[in-house]
């Protein structure tokens, strides 16, 4: 009878369905990644572009945030600046840990407008890192980036952002 | 010889056995589609006085009764109860009664999973509802229970409802594959696939559909059990993981999820308006391709519930034409019913005044949805009082009206009685003003701006909130009338007859069989190939 090799396969179907559940973990990361959507930032390797690209200038703006009850100090060295595609830059970004705990900490960043982020290139960020800071410490570090001349006109102001993460509790899992 | 056959006459004919264990251990697809429909009646009472309270809260602007913590609990568990515990359980009921009876087989292809899918089912619920008498209170997400709200931010309860999510899953993933394999093998000979009564069809394309996306919802829990406890971040931004892709999984489930809770209405309905108009169905194959195309769209449309996370033009654009999409079977759908309905010798039995409101409310529920789907509208609506309107049109005089259609017309069939015609009107007219007067004047509100899930509002939006609340009492009590109308018939109903609706017993082989439907029916499978015997 087929009945068997009927309930066989639906069994089949249910433990696919379950995995692509969890497939779609991968799925959604990699469909940001190339679509750079989400405002999903490119990781650090930067391919030269093409130099008779014209450049322009453009501003960029930096917000930074501390999630939920995060307590630190988080702060860029100026809240804007203006830039020329195509060059290096760096901002210097300070964090503080208010406490009196040693605690970790995460940035997570986003740049917006969301399509503008696959031209956000950053050569050198914290992001990338977990900071873990000593009760009262402070730390400056800075983010190096480039934006794209091959970025969109209509695109005339890019905003970086960055969430701060309490992650002290996590990092003890590991 | 004689002595041989007299043995095997009594192993086949033998009642149910008797008191509480009859219906612990029963296999019987009869017994277990009474446990279903039982449950899910009861269930209907208690996501029913949820419901109650929450309206109770809204009559008046202010915080009256209740704190917000227990209106958001109620909200959600409102919404869990009427969704996992009443209209799909009430379902698989109906399709453990008729599925066997209308393609004649004898019983359900696994009997004994029958009985443990449908006795997790209480156990599921009383895990999620012990969860009011715990330190923390009960689920308090939102029937949705977006995370990080279902996972940074839950009471500690979360982690009961994940289990009790895990059991519903495992609930209706059995009995999908058990519904798939009767109707796939059990097939009295003759009924080709394209001959399968609609309720048939629609229950075998419904069960694909949960067991595609039952899974996913399992991952989705088990994700944020991980999350909770296991210090993954799948939806923890601080940790790499995405709430956004929370939203995806879980509409990726949700969306076939509100088909799933269609789909058996569309077939429900349309045995009964081919049986009260006296005419074979309009557009039989038209019937079949158009629910077996709204469940293949089902997939690529999850996204209309999250038109304002972010998504980039592109994705906008997309959601909302694929969404609109499926107006088109389900236009088919609604033409198909109204042509039934057309120059046919209409009666108006409760049943079928049930399913003529179906179509009606149904379509100003899907209309709704349109408007839902278009994208830059949707900035406006979304997380409105139309939202709630918009499924609660679909879901209460949509889903809800046929399984009370669906009740009222197999009842006699089932119970050997007729209920009483007079009261089971009343109950429709009831039902009928009453559920307009709760959810239509929602439109309004919503478009007026009105946030859905919160205790309070403004004081513009006072009166229509108060004829909401008032159609929402009537409504209820509206119901207890059912229940009156269902007991009054089993036990001082006058006797059916076999073919309980003049003319149905060319409308299926359910009403070629007695009435009572006697416990075991199509011992030995009719035959149907010969064209005489097949209506
Ligand atoms: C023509 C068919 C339909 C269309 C175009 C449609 C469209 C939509 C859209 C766009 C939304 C999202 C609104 C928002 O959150 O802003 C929505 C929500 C919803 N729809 Fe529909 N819909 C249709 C049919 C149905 C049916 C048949 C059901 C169930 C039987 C249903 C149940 C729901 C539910 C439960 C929600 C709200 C979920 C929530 O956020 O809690 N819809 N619909
Ligand atoms: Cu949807």
């Amino acid at each position: 009878m087929g009945q068997t090799k009927n309930v066989f396969r639906l069994l089949l179907l249910t433990f696919g369905m379950f995995g692509f559940g969890f497939g779609l973990v991968p799925l959604y990361d990699i469909f940001c990644d190339i679509t750079g959507l989400n405002g999903k930032v490119t990781g650090p390797t930067f391919s030269s572009y093409d130099e008779e690209l014209e450049t322009r200038t453009m501003k960029v703006t930096f917000v930074t945030l501390n999630n939920k009850n995060m307590p630190w100090g988080f702060k860029s060295d100026a809240p804007q600046m203006k830039i020329e595609t195509g060059k290096d830059y760096l901002m210097n970004f300070t964090f503080t840990n208010t406490t009196t705990e040693p605690m970790v900490a995460q940035a997570i960043p986003s740049v917006s407008p969301g399509r503008g982020a696959k031209y956000f290139h950053k050569t050198e960020c914290f992001c990338f890192e977990q900071q873990y800071l000593a009760a009262g410490e402070s730390i400056t570090i800075p983010v190096k980036f480039i934006i794209d001349p091959e970025i969109p006109n209509d695109i005339s102001s890019l905003a970086l952002g960055y969430t701060l993460f309490d992650v002290t509790e996590q990092f003890a899992y590991k | 010889m004689s002595a041989v056959i007299e043995s095997h006459h009594d192993d086949h004919h033998h009642g149910p056995a008797k008191g509480f264990s009859r219906w612990l251990y029963t296999t019987n697809h009869k017994d277990i589609g009474s446990l279903y429909l039982w449950f899910s009646f009861i269930m209907l009472f208690v996501g029913g006085a949820m419901a109650m309270v929450i309206r109770a809260e809204l009559f008046e602007p202010g915080s009256q009764i209740v704190s917000p913590e227990f209106y958001n609990q109620m909200v959600t568990n409102h919404g869990l109860i009427m969704v996992f515990g009443v209209i799909m359980p009430a379902f698989v009921g109906l399709a453990n009664w008729m599925i066997p009876m209308q393609i004649g087989a004898p019983d359900m292809a696994l009997p004994r999973l029958n009985n443990l899918s449908f006795w997790i089912l209480p156990a599921a619920f009383g895990v999620l509802l012990s969860t009011f008498l715990m330190e923390g209170g009960a689920p308090n997400f939102g029937w949705t229970f977006y995370a990080p709200l279902s996972t940074e931010y839950a009471p500690p309860t979360v982690t009961f409802f994940i289990f009790a999510v895990h059991i519903m899953g495992a609930s209706s993933i059995m009995g999908s594959i058990n519904i798939i394999t009767t109707i796939l093998n059990m097939r009295a000979p003759g009924m080709t696939l394209m001959k399968m009564p609609l309720f048939v069809w629609s229950w075998l394309i419904t069960a694909y559909l949960l067991i595609a996306v039952m899974p996913v919802l399992a991952g989705a829990v088990t994700m944020m059990l991980m999350d909770i406890h296991f210090g993954t971040s799948f939806f923890s931004a601080a940790g790499g993981g995405d709430p956004v892709l929370f939203q995806h999984v879980f509409w990726f489930f949700g969306h076939p999820e509100v088909y799933i809770m269609i789909l058996p209405a569309f077939g429900i309905v349309s045995h009964i308006i081919e049986t009260f108009s006296r005419k074979p169905i309009f557009g039989y194959s038209s019937m079949v391709y158009a629910i077996a195309s709204i469940a293949l769209l089902s997939f690529v449309v999850w996204a209309h519930h999250m038109f304002t996370v972010g998504m980039p033009i592109a994705g906008e654009l997309f959601f909302m034409y694929s969404t609109m999409l499926i107006a088109i079977p389900t236009g088919v759908k609604v033409f198909n019913w109204l042509s039934t309905m057309f120059k046919g010798s209409l009666t108006f039995e409760t049943p079928m005044l049930f399913a003529i409101a179906f179509v009606a409310l149904f379509t100003i529920g899907g209309l709704s949805g349109l408007m839902l789907a278009i994208a830059p509208a949707d900035f406006q609506y979304h997380d409105t009082y139309f939202v709630v309107a918009h499924f609660h049109y679909v879901l209460v005089p949509g889903a809800l009206f046929s399984i009370v259609a669906a009740v009222y017309y197999w009842l006699p069939k089932w119970t050997g009685y007729m209920y009483d015609e007079v009261l089971g009107k009343t109950h429709f007219w009831l039902s009928f003003i009453s559920v307009n007067l709760t959810f239509f004047p929602m439109h309004f509100v919503g478009l007026a701006g009105m946030p859905r899930r919160i205790p309070d509002y403004a004081m513009q939006f006072a009166d229509y909130n108060m004829i909401v609340s008032v159609g929402a009492f009537l409504f209820g009590l509206s119901q207890l009338l059912f229940l009156f109308n269902v007991l009054k018939c089993v036990y001082y109903g006058k006797s059916a007859t076999a073919e309980v609706w003049e003319g149905a017993k060319g409308k299926g082989l359910e009403w070629t069989v007695d009435s009572p439907a006697p416990y075991h029916t199509f011992e030995t499978s009719p035959d149907l190939t010969n064209p005489q015997t097949n209506n």
